[in-house]
């Protein structure tokens, strides 16, 4: 009896795993085949045309690549600053530790239409008007969706993510080397500068391939804060709106006129944006096996 | 009693919360000198050493009561830079700990952050001073732009001690510094001890009771966070006069 309970688990988790394994390559073989049919460099490099029932997706590309930059650019340093101040420099029972860690937990399980509403309602009404109605009287630039808003509400969203695991790498870095650097009469800052995060630099990198990955699929925190329905221009100025891949495919999903011409177009942009996805991972994981290396020396 | 004094302790008691770590403790420490600090684990010697140079004040809710003053300067005073204390009463560890760095790096360390010297000259020549001082130059002069990682353990035990010299400390702090070498190494760094203590106060830490008869001049024996007793070497060792002290030393326990 207990033979077949042990031998009846196995096969239940075995096929558990086969199911799995079986949709992704299910989901991946489906986008691969139908996304190649029509995938051209041509579709890759030109404009959307014809109201988006020709043409190609270079525009989604080019904003999407520029908002996960930009967003990066926002959320790892910030959450690196926080992540110091949580594993070297707070102390556990400190009132303003208790209240951040828990803001930041709770952050990391709000859903992110909401961070799209708070980028609308923060960044763009709030603090893109102030800028407005100082620097610019008169003119409307900042006070509108646009893509630098929209990094910010995207590093907002990822912030926990970079946060947690920074931290975690910090805190794995030995307490000898805390102690031997502050023995030689280093400043806190400079152990931290010097020795600790030096270390810590996989995490940093780990923290952002994270973040690129969440931030490069999300679609809702730049539905209000900055995605455009069709653009063909490229953004150039921070104040500019952009296309977004996931967006354009919301788009082409539910706002064509015509499903047939359109699901060809559909299924290369969900290709395109996989692949994506995957180059930004792979490159930020070479970066950081690179930096480990160099580390290591 | 005319001796001159290093390090002056007195009547320090030594908290960690509520835990009492150390009980009255009153030493003189001269300069020049080896003293030896022995007893059985969690007896408080390492606490002691610690409270020297404020290393404990990283720990939550340590707290001293008492006086340690240094060349006659209260160390736990308000107005003490507790960054240029670390700095004239350096420190050595129990697991050698060489930044992963280049060898060259790991002693540049120190006197790059006091901001000893900027020009290059300069920091190759404090490098190999010290390296030579700890009797590592030979060894590795080939290679200081290797990581430290590749030395062996004696090895990086040597090269921290280098770094502790390299920014000029007064005093140097040695926790166990050999507990974790093999002998030949142990023996290396027992010589570099007595070649030391010409110019450095050395302060040692050991649970091996041959190696504080070979390298020190005084001895302290500490007992459930207490300094049971505190002579010259020789004394100490051969006619004790506590009779805890004598139990100890004779492997009756601990």
């Amino acid at each position: 009896m207990r033979k077949f309970v042990d031998r009846t688990f196995v096969v239940l988790s075995l096929s558990a795993t086969v199911i799995i394994l079986s949709m992704l390559f299910l989901i991946i073989g489906n986008i691969a085949y139908h996304g190649t049919e029509r995938l051209s460099w041509e579709f890759i490099t030109s404009n959307p045309e014809n109201g988006m029932t020709a043409g190609g997706i270079f525009p989604a590309i080019y904003g999407t690549v520029l908002l996960v930059l930009l967003m990066s650019l926002a959320a790892v340093p910030f959450g690196v600053l926080v992540a110091i101040y949580f594993a070297e420099y707070a102390r556990a029972e400190s009132r303003l530790y208790r209240w951040t860690r828990m803001a930041v937990n709770n952050l990391a399980g709000v859903p992110s239409i909401v961070f799209g509403l708070f980028g609308l309602g923060f960044f763009i009404q709030s603090i893109g008007k102030a800028i407005d109605q100082t620097f610019y009287p008169g003119r409307l630039l900042y006070a509108q969706p646009s893509i630098l808003w929209a990094a910010m509400t995207m590093a907002v969203l990822t912030l926990p993510v970079v946060i947690i695991t920074v931290e975690e790498t910090l805190r794995a870095v030995p307490t000898e080397y805390r102690e031997a650097s502050l023995a030689l009469g280093a400043t806190r800052l400079q152990t931290v500068f010097r020795v600790v995060l030096p270390q810590a630099w996989s995490g940093v990198m780990t923290g952002a391939i994270l973040a690129i990955s969440r931030g490069a699929g999300e679609v809702a925190p730049v539905l209000f804060t900055g995605a455009a329905y069709f653009l063909p221009r490229y953004p150039s100025h921070p104040a500019d709106q952009f296309m977004h891949l996931g967006y354009h495919i919301w788009v082409l999903t539910t706002q064509s006129t015509n499903v047939e011409t359109t699901k060809p177009l559909l299924y290369s942009t969900v290709f395109v944006l996989l692949v994506l996805t995957f180059l930004l991972n792979i490159t930020a994981i070479l970066i950081r096996n690179r930096m480990r290396k160099w580390a290591t020396r | 009693m005319g001796n001159p004094v290093k390090i002056s302790v007195s009547d320090a008691n030594f908290f960690y919360g509520t835990n009492q770590a150390l009980h009255g403790v009153s030493i003189k420490i001269r300069p020049q000198f080896v003293t030896a600090l022995i007893g059985p684990s969690g007896c408080g010697k390492s606490t002691f050493l610690r409270a020297l140079n404020r290393m404990n004040d990283l720990i939550p809710g340590a707290r001293l009561e008492g006086k340690i003053e240094l060349d006659g300067e209260n160390v736990y005073s308000d107005n003490m830079d507790v960054i240029q204390l670390r700095r004239r009463v350096g420190m050595i560890f129990q697991r050698s700990n060489p930044f992963p760095m280049s060898m060259y790096d790991n002693v540049a360390y120190g006197v790059r952050v006091n901001g000893l010297t900027k020009r290059r000259i300069e920091l190759d020549e404090i490098v190999e001073k010290t390296l030579r001082a700890a009797a590592l130059w030979d060894e590795i002069k080939d290679r200081l732009h290797r990581s430290a990682m590749s030395l062996s353990g004696g090895q990086q035990q040597r090269l921290c001690i280098a770094r502790a010299l390299a920014v000029e400390p007064e005093v140097l702090l040695m926790d166990e510094p050999a507990s974790a070498l093999d002998p030949i190494s142990t023996a290396k760094i027992e010589e570099l001890i007595y070649d030391l203590k010409r110019t450095y106060t050395i302060v040692i830490v050991t649970h091996n009771m041959q190696q504080a008869a070979r390298v020190s001049d005084e001895t302290g024996f500490f007992l459930t966070g207490r300094l049971v007793e505190f002579n010259e070497t020789k004394r100490l060792f051969t006619a004790p006069t506590n009779r805890e002290t004598e139990d100890y030393i004779t492997g009756r326990f601990g």
